[in-house]
C-alpha cells in the first residue's frame, strides 16, 4: 500500500467519525452543582498545593522580574479573551478554546495556575459558567493539566522542531488535554451504571473529542500568531524569562 | 533551530484558517443551535444518573440570553483592549528605541518630521 493510499484510509475514516458521530458534545466547563461534594472537595485539594506553588512563583516573578509583570498581564488578557470564544464546532455545539498555553510557555505551568483559575472564577461569579463548588476539578483541567501538557510538550520539542510547531503543538494539545481531564473527571463521578468508568469515560470523552479537535487547532494556530507578534515585539521580556533558551 | 518570525501575510493566511475553521460547522451542521457543550454534559448527566440533585446553584445569573452575551462581550473587550494596548505600547517602545539607536542625522530627521 503507498504512502497516499494510507493517508486517503485515515482521512476517509475521520471524515465518517465526524459526519457519523455528529452529536452534541458533552464537555466545557463542569457546571455549578454538578460534581457531589466529595469529589468536588477532592479536586479542590488536587489544586491547592499548585495554588500556592503558583502564588509563590508569580510574587517572585514580579520581585525579580518586574519589567515581565505588563507580559503576565497580556498572558491573562488572552485567556480572557480566548475563553470568550464560544465556537461552533462540527459535532453541532460550542465550546471555546482556553488560552493557557501561551502562558505556559513563557511563564510556566505554575504561573498559570493562578492566571487560569482567575478567568474561571469570574465566569464563575459573573456569567453563572462553570461554578464555585466545581472551581477546583474546572482549574485542575484548565488552569493545571492544560499548562503542565503545554510546558511540556514546548520542552521536549523546542530545538528540535521550527520553534511555530513547537508552540502550536503545546496550545493545542493542552486545550484538548484539559477536555480529557474534564470528561474523566464526569466519567470518575457518573460512571455507567452498568459499564462503570471506563464506559462513561468513553461516553464523555469520545464524543467530545471530536468538537474539540477544530477548536484546539484554532487555539494553536491563535497562539502561534501572537508569539509571533511577541518576537518581534516583546524581546526584552522572552530574553528576561529565557523563553527561548535551547531554541 | 529556526526561530524567526514570520510576517504579517502569512498571519493573515493563518488567521483566515481560524476564521473557516469555524465557519465550516455553521454550513456542515444545519438543524443545530450550536448550544454550549456544557449543557448538554448536563443532559448526559441526567441520562447517567437520573435521580442526582445538582446541591448548589450559582449565586448570581444572568437573567437571560442577552446579558449573558453582554458580559461575554464585555469579558473579550477587556481582554482584546488589554491586548491591544500591549502592542501599542510594544511598537511605540521600540520605535524610540530605534530612533536613539539610529545617526544623529535620522534622529534629527525624525524630530524634524514629527514638527
Amino acid at each position: 500500500m503507498t504512502r497516499t493510499n494510507r493517508w486517503l484510509i485515515v482521512a476517509a475514516g475521520a471524515l465518517a467519525l465526524i459526519l457519523l458521530e455528529a452529536r452534541s458534545a458533552y464537555a466545557m466547563h463542569i457546571m455549578e452543582g454538578f460534581l457531589p461534594p466529595g469529589w468536588a472537595l477532592l479536586w479542590f485539594a488536587v489544586a491547592l498545593p499548585f495554588w500556592v506553588i503558583g502564588f509563590r512563583r508569580i510574587k517572585r516573578l514580579v520581585i525579580e522580574k518586574p519589567e515581565t509583570r505588563m507580559l503576565l498581564g497580556l498572558v491573562g488578557a488572552f485567556a480572557f479573551v480566548l475563553s470568550a470564544l464560544k465556537i461552533p464546532s462540527v459535532t453541532g455545539s460550542s465550546s471555546h478554546p482556553t488560552g493557557t498555553g501561551l502562558g505556559a510557555i513563557l511563564f510556566g505551568p505554575a504561573v498559570m495556575s493562578i492566571v487560569g483559575t482567575i478567568v474561571l472564577l469570574f465566569q464563575a461569579l459573573l456569567l453563572a459558567h462553570g461554578g464555585l463548588t466545581t472551581l477546583g476539578a474546572n482549574a485542575v483541567a484548565m488552569a493545571i493539566v492544560g499548562p503542565l501538557v503545554a510546558w511540556g510538550i514546548w520542552s521536549g520539542l523546542k530545538g528540535r522542531v521550527p520553534t511555530y510547531l513547537a508552540v502550536f503543538f503545546a496550545a493545542a494539545l493542552a486545550n484538548f488535554a484539559t477536555y480529557v481531564v474534564t470528561s474523566l473527571q464526569l466519567a470518575l463521578a457518573y460512571p455507567d451504571p452498568t459499564g462503570g468508568f471506563a464506559a462513561a469515560f468513553i461516553k464523555f470523552g469520545t464524543i467530545f473529542a471530536v468538537t474539540q479537535i477544530p477548536l484546539a487547532i484554532s487555539e494553536g494556530i491563535l497562539t502561534v500568531l501572537i508569539f509571533n507578534a511577541l518576537q518581534t515585539n516583546a524581546q526584552t521580556e522572552i530574553a528576561a524569562l529565557d523563553v527561548l533558551k535551547g531554541a | 533551530m529556526n526561530h524567526k518570525s514570520f510576517g504579517w501575510r502569512a498571519s493573515l493566511f493563518w488567521f483566515g484558517i481560524v476564521v473557516v475553521l469555524a465557519i465550516i460547522p455553521l454550513l456542515l451542521v444545519q438543524d443545530s443551535e450550536f448550544e454550549g457543550a456544557d449543557a448538554t454534559a448536563v443532559e448526559a448527566i441526567q441520562e447517567l444518573a437520573p435521580d442526582y440533585e445538582p446541591w448548589f446553584t450559582p449565586l448570581m445569573e444572568p437573567p437571560g440570553g442577552e446579558t449573558e452575551s453582554l458580559l461575554f462581550a464585555l469579558q473579550a473587550a477587556l481582554g482584546a483592549g488589554l491586548i491591544g494596548y500591549f502592542f501599542g505600547f510594544k511598537v511605540g517602545q521600540r520605535r524610540v528605541r530605534h530612533t536613539e539607536h539610529s545617526t544623529p542625522m535620522a534622529a534629527h530627521q525624525s524630530v524634524s518630521e514629527q514638527a
